[in-house]
């Protein structure tokens, strides 16, 4: 036994010293995404680490359902990694302000990001961003291009039109028009009311006019993406009230509903689900003129651990996160993930690639209850996006009704609303 | 009333006697198991309901947080909602679960051929997981995958407000029916042969007979099953939520005091968890369960031992 030591202690000795020759510096990634390890391991940090010998980096992910936790518990210990994947938004902002993370305004690679992009991981004023962003998800509709052809419909680019097509596949009586349910709630405020409502709440300006309190959700566009989402009433499945999310995915998958309101990870599920599945795209369709905007909204990013020991190096890993290189292998490792880099890249999935052309098409931003307005508890704004949206399709809210309702919650408890009743 | 189980303790005053440590000794791990895991989280969790944050620390209120919880709109409406929906949700149990398991003990007791296999199939589903019997269920009322379908049934009952509560208490009793069905057989089981015979010579039809002997003899059951219903009902929540989420949708036409302190005390997606008004909602829980068993205890419990001594 204690010889056993002794020899482990000079293995010890011996491999630090050698790691001291070679002047290896290692980096530890704490990540929810245990889902992606093989893709870390195989593709992305092999990439990195030829580029820079130097540098060592160890991707060591924790259960999604147990990160929050872990981290935090890790943080306070002292024993977190040097680089942190940061999830968006009030969870990520307090681990900055709790000086757990460092800024990154003067990283080399920072002014990849577009304010849009950096929104999710920076302070309130977005003065400071203290993650590097990393990947959004976008809205859109897919569709069966089969069943398209078989009625020979074409894509539709505004409200009317898109009515049009849901109405000629409706009288066809062969397949459900537009599929997603109001079971499970949240399809009908993310896949129904930010899909199509960016548009009409003209995207940032709508956005922030909530947080400023100029823009209220029983107002202007707010008000008519409700009314404009009531009018997929009669398009809905058989029983859609009963429809949960699993459902939705399988009826399309299996080629019985023709429109499918997505999220772009739905594209990799469908992709494996059904690989025959002849997969077609359009955008969020518009309202007569203007603009086009769409929901690019941000979900991972990564940021520097303030009590990190290589810094150094860990800034240099941040800088490859922004550019071209890791954009390119990211997006098609895991597709429907878009980095979120003005940098060029392209995706060899085709409905990824058409996902990801709408960023140069149409102006961006994200969901409008996502920053600021969901930090209170009850009640709390976008568990009310999902509970109206959901009762505007089930019927039991008028769109007015539905706005008042939203609205007259959020003015509750947040102050530059309160005048806004 | 004059019965005397126990030597009184006359003699545990008497100088000289030694003390019974053996009595220590077996109720200790009871009493040490129980302090740790149930009266100590019971009573912490009391006292963080009558705290709240205060600026940045944590501070004493008294009872500001049942204050709000009963007042304030934002909090009042979703509780009663939810009180209300927990009092139908133990009303159904009570006029179709117990009854209807009274009803079938007593078809099994009455020796009907292969009533073993009844028994066992009756109550098979109470020893599934809930997450199984809610994922069968939502799949079996699903119009979309029509199962239903042929017999004329295509409604999503699960997705309307007017009827997604009952169904959810009518899943919870195919669930839950064989353990009311086995204390009353049990019960009946129990019931001296001599009694049964008497009353056939005397020339009482099984109806009579169930209604006259039987049924006041297993009265006590009947007390703890309620009981048993009550404080089941309004602990209730995993069932709720398999099948229909945290926010017990629809417009929260299923939510129940089990569903609405997990949203309040964890939280869900975007909204924070609120660990005080959750600790007040979870209070207030303990408070209904402790009025309904009282009433149980000095209503019911005490009249049956009337009857018994």
């Amino acid at each position: 036994m204690g010889k056993k030591l002794v020899w482990l202690a000079v293995a010890g000795m011996l491999a630090s010293f050698s790691l001291g020759l070679a002047q290896k510096t290692k980096l530890t990634i704490e990540s929810w995404r245990n889902d992606d390890l093989k893709i870390w391991q195989d593709t992305i940090l092999p990439a990195f680490m030829k580029k820079y010998p130097n540098i060592e980096v160890v991707f060591a992910p924790s259960a999604p359902t147990e990160y929050n936790a872990v981290l935090a518990a890790k943080l306070q210990a002292g024993t977190a990694g040097d680089l942190i994947t940061c999830r968006p938004f009030d969870l990520s902002l307090e681990l900055y302000k709790a000086k757990h993370l460092d800024s990154l305004n003067d990283l080399k690679g920072m002014d990849n990001y577009s304010e849009v992009a950096k929104a999710a991981w920076s302070t309130d004023d977005g003065k400071t961003t203290f993650c590097v962003p990393m990947a959004a998800v976008i809205h859109g509709f897919l569709y069966n291009k089969a069943i398209f052809k078989e009625l020979g419909l074409t894509e539709p680019k505004t409200e009317a039109e898109f009515l049009a097509v849901l109405a000629k596949i409706k009288a066809s009586g062969k397949y459900t028009p537009l599929v997603m349910g109001t079971k499970d709630q949240w399809e009908s405020a993310t896949m129904g009311y930010q899909n199509i409502g960016p548009t009409l709440w003209n995207g940032e300006t709508g956005r922030k006019g909530l947080i400023s309190g100029k823009a209220a959700y029983n107002k202007g566009g707010f008000l008519q993406a409700f009314e404009a989402l009531a009018k997929w009433r009669p398009y809905l499945g058989n029983g859609y009230q009963a429809q949960a999310y699993p459902d939705s995915q399988n009826l399309f998958a299996n080629g019985r509903g023709a429109i499918y309101p997505a999220g772009s990870w739905d594209i990799g599920t469908f992709r494996q689900m059904n690989p025959k599945l002849e997969l077609g795209a359009f955008k969020p369709y518009t309202f007569g003129s203007g603009p086009c905007v769409i929901d690019d909204h941000p979900d991972i990013a990564m940021g520097l651990n303030s009590a990190s020991k290589n810094k150094e190096a860990a800034r240099t890993f941040l800088s490859w996160i922004a550019s071209d290189e890791f954009a390119q292998l990211y997006a098609n490792a895991l597709p429907g993930f878009f980095p979120l880099a003005n940098v060029k890249y392209t995706v060899s999935d085709p409905v990824a690639q058409q996902f990801l052309d709408w960023r140069k098409e149409c102006q961006t931003t994200f969901r409008s209850s996502y920053q600021i307005l969901s930090r209170n508890a009850n009640p709390n704004n976008e568990n009310d996006l999902w509970n109206a949206s959901a009762q505007v399709l089930n019927g039991t809210f008028t769109p007015v009704q539905a706005a008042n309702y939203v609205q007259s919650r959020l003015a509750s408890w947040y102050a530059p609303q309160k005048g806004n009743k | 009333m004059n019965r005397k189980p126990f030597p009184t303790s006359t003699g545990a005053a008497r100088p000289g006697l030694r003390f019974r440590w053996h009595i220590l000794v077996f109720l200790a791990p009871a009493v040490l198991i129980y302090s740790v895991f149930m009266i100590y989280p019971l009573f912490n969790s009391l006292w963080l309901s009558l705290n709240n944050v205060h600026g940045e620390a944590k501070a004493f209120v008294g009872l500001q947080n049942y204050h709000t919880l009963f007042s304030a709109e934002q909090w009042a409406k979703p509780f009663w909602n939810a009180l209300w929906n927990n009092l139908k949700f133990f009303v159904i149990h009570m006029l179709v679960q117990n009854p209807v398991g009274l009803l079938l003990a007593a078809l099994l007791v009455s020796r009907i051929r292969g009533a073993s296999i009844y028994r066992t199939l009756i109550f098979t589903p109470t020893i599934l997981s809930v997450v199984i019997i809610g994922f069968i269920w939502k799949l079996i009322l699903n119009p979309v995958w029509g199962v239903l379908n042929p017999i004329g049934i295509n409604q999503p009952f699960l997705g309307l407000e007017s009827t997604a509560l009952p169904t959810l208490a009518l899943i919870s009793v195919w669930q839950n029916i064989g353990i009311p069905m086995m204390l009353f057989l049990a019960a009946l089981i129990r019931i001296p042969e001599e009694l049964m015979e008497a009353s056939r010579v005397d020339g009482a039809n099984a109806w009579t007979t169930f209604w006259r002997i039987q049924f006041p003899l297993i009265l006590p059951t009947v007390g703890i099953v309620a009981v048993l219903t009550f404080v089941g009902n309004f602990n209730a929540f995993d069932l709720i939520y398999a099948t229909q989420g945290a926010l017990a949708g629809p417009n929260f036409a299923s939510d129940i005091l089990g569903t609405f302190f997990f949203r309040t005390f964890f939280g869900y997606q975007l909204q924070p968890g609120d660990p005080y008004m959750g600790a007040t909602v979870a209070g207030v829980m303990l408070l209904v369960i402790l009025v309904g068993v009282l009433v149980y205890l000095f209503t019911w419990q005490r009249r049956l031992q009337d009857i018994q001594f």
